[in-house]
């Protein structure tokens, strides 16, 4: 498989080179919202809907930068989009889906300080990705969060219930849990071919 | 309205982000450079260092702005203001050493969605005068730097033999190589706040407690 094609850059963001596992992208809400799985999962699809609309935002505006010669307002521009692209996800969910709006509620604003996001926008710049690659990129990073999310959600679930001595409760347990997890991941690692 | 607050300096302004409030391992903040930059304590270091200047740049110039921001378009406005520090950082340690630069990568730009920095201009530098506001900021990057070092220390130590780059255990130690890598920082960091939850619970067992107060009330 070519390094650039496409079925390449989703598994390797997926699996090999994951954003919470490998990258530490987005941690904060890895171990702030993964207690419950009914959350967990919505957390995962909203990330994942604003890294593909953001990483679509990210990619024109690189192209105006780009053509105006203004590269070092690159980290202001994508961070002033990346608030407005969460805010107009917002407000389209408010009006066009309700229900699925509620469900997200407090999750979706925080998004924008969510640093997968941004992290997402400035490595495919740094790589240079086209149209299509971008898209794949933030698809495979979405999943990818959702998974890794998913699957801490459903461990924390089961140790909820096991006994524990009191002092591993709380972040400390969360952090190991993480790095089993991350450990676990690793294994993939010769799908993609080490970092990068 | 905060300007009639304390505006008293005192050593605690500055210590509270060291200790009591040390914003990696007591309130779990920004932990993405935390764990990414941490597998070798000279990483750790410029990362502290860089995380610290912004934090006290973007605390004077809060603080002094505070009075003229909009309710409204205050949060936007910090990350503007934290963003164009974040520019001149990342600029700077590339002009200074391009290998640090390299080994840092994308997370010197990522400072700018660093919660500690936006927590403390909207929670601390917007309420206080300019000095009061970079004293603290000082602190609190001491003490993200203070928690990147016991990190990054611990990762290289076990993982590479070495500490800042000199070797200590000479050509028979065997790396234990996960440690510097992905998840030797979840579990390193993991085990400072085991060890840290360990001895504040140790000191609540053996401390007696003063008359009128319980183990919940500050």
């Amino acid at each position: 498989m070519a390094a650039d094609s496409l079925s390449f850059i989703f598994l390797n963001t997926v699996l090999a080179n994951n954003f919470v596992l490998a990258m530490f992208l987005g941690l904060c809400p890895f171990l702030g919202v993964s207690g419950k799985l009914e959350t967990a999962l919505p957390m995962g699809l909203a990330t994942t809907f604003v890294m593909l609309v953001s990483s679509l935002c990210a990619y024109a505006i690189n192209l105006v930068l780009v053509a105006l010669d203004i590269e070092f307002l690159r980290l202001i521009a994508y961070i002033a989009l990346i608030a407005s692209a969460v805010q107009l996800v917002e407000m389209a969910l408010k009006k066009y889906s309700p229900v699925l709006f509620r469900a997200l509620g407090i999750y979706l604003p925080l998004i924008t300080t969510n640093c997968a996001i941004l992290g997402l926008a400035l490595f495919q710049t740094f790589k240079g990705y086209d149209f299509a690659q971008s898209l794949v990129y933030a698809l495979g990073a979405g999943v990818g969060f959702t998974l890794a999310i998913v699957l801490m959600a459903g461990l924390r679930e089961k140790l909820a219930l096991s006994r524990l001595p009191s002092v591993t409760q709380g972040a400390a347990l969360s952090l190991m849990l993480g790095g089993l997890l991350s450990l676990t991941f690793m294994g993939f690692a010769g799908l993609g071919g080490g970092h990068g | 309205m905060s300007r009639r607050r304390d505006d008293r300096l005192t050593w605690e302004t500055f210590s509270e982000g060291l200790w009591r409030e040390n914003p990696v391992f007591v309130m779990l903040l920004g932990m993405c450079p935390v764990l990414a930059v941490t597998n070798s304590a000279v990483n750790a270091l410029a990362m502290g260092l860089a995380t610290t200047f912004v934090l006290v740049a973007s605390g004077l110039l809060v603080s002094l702005l505070a009075r003229y921001i909009p309710r409204q378009v205050r949060i936007a406005t910090y990350i503007v203001i934290i963003a164009t520090f974040v520019t001149l950082i990342d600029y700077s340690i590339q002009a200074i050493s391009l290998d640090l630069y390299n080994a840092l990568g994308a997370f010197i730009q990522l400072i700018v969605v660093n919660c500690i920095i936006l927590g403390r201009a909207e929670a601390y530098a917007s309420r206080n005068r300019p000095l009061k506001a970079v004293v603290n900021a000082a602190g609190m990057g001491a003490g993200f730097t203070f928690a990147l070092l016991c990190l990054g220390g611990v990762r290289e130590l076990l993982g590479a033999g070495s500490l800042f780059g000199f070797d200590l255990f000479g050509p028979n130690f065997q790396p234990w190589v996960v440690m510097v890598l992905p998840p030797g920082g979840f579990l390193v960091l993991g085990g400072w706040l085991l060890l840290f939850d360990w001895m504040k619970q140790r000191g609540r067992e053996t401390e007696p407690l003063p008359r009128g107060e319980t183990v919940h009330g500050r």
